[in-house]
């Protein structure tokens, strides 16, 4: 026969939480992770203004000679990074003596956009955005602005990049 | 005597659950906002930034304050539980 006044058993020992108390526990443990979350998502935003600001400071444009004249050949494309390196842009002969540039970077979600000789516009793959190569501006599809436009000057038998436009930044 | 510490003990409950509600809703905002200025930068438009952390940091300290409130409740509660 046991005796009424037994031990509590091992496991209780262990897991020493009253039940009183562990409605208050869970509820403030959850309380704490969402809390830490919320903290996450704030870093989150300062590390994108961070790296905002960076960028804006980063943003003098150096000159760098991107081709020499008559190296690609007419609706042939160069791609070059400007104005840092990691910032791919892609010159296009659009004619005999036409020259155009512009960042690669597609303005709605940042995929590579590419010379159709087809269309004679660039397009992005990801979500079919296309852009004048007159001017960078939008045609068709999702991107609301147009793409950057390496300002190009002819210095001797050479292109250079002197600048950009439609930054966003300006 | 119990019952009113009980219906104390209740009160404090829902203040509780009512705060962890708003936790949520509030975490959830963050959640897309922080999603909308990433998808705004990552399209250029970088002057979403700073109104984004802005906001994002009003709504962490919303989601702070609320968690020292439950944490405060919860230690009143205790304190008024019979030994």
């Amino acid at each position: 026969m046991q005796s009424k006044s037994t031990p509590p058993p091992l496991w209780r020992e262990e897991f020493s939480v009253f039940k009183n108390d562990e409605r208050y526990v869970s509820r403030r443990q959850l309380t704490k992770f969402l809390t830490l979350t919320s903290m996450a998502m704030f870093a989150g935003n300062v590390w994108i203004l961070i790296r905002a600001k960076l960028q804006g400071k980063a943003a003098a444009t150096p000159v760098l000679p991107v081709a020499r004249l008559g190296e690609i050949p007419v609706g042939g494309v160069k791609l070059f990074q400007y104005p840092q390196a990691g910032e791919q842009c892609i010159l296009v002969r659009t004619g005999d003596d036409a020259y155009v540039a512009y960042s690669q970077k597609c303005t709605h979600l940042s995929c590579s956009v590419f010379y159709s000789q087809e269309s004679l516009d660039l397009v992005c793959p990801c979500h079919e955005g296309h852009f004048s190569i007159r001017d960078g501006s939008v045609l068709q599809g999702p991107p609301t602005r147009p793409l950057p436009a390496v300002t190009l000057e002819r210095r001797g038998d050479q292109l250079i990049a002197i600048g950009m436009t439609n930054t966003g930044a300006d | 005597m119990r019952a009113s510490q009980f219906s104390k003990q209740s009160r404090g409950l829902t203040a509780i659950d009512g705060a962890m509600a708003l936790i949520v809703i509030l975490l959830m905002v963050q959640i897309w906002l922080l999603s909308a200025t990433l998808d705004a930068y990552l399209s250029g438009h970088r002057e979403v930034a700073l109104p984004g952390a802005l906001v994002s940091g009003v709504l962490f300290a919303a989601c702070a304050s609320l968690y020292l409130f439950v944490h405060r409740l919860e230690s009143n509660a205790k304190n008024d539980e019979p030994e």
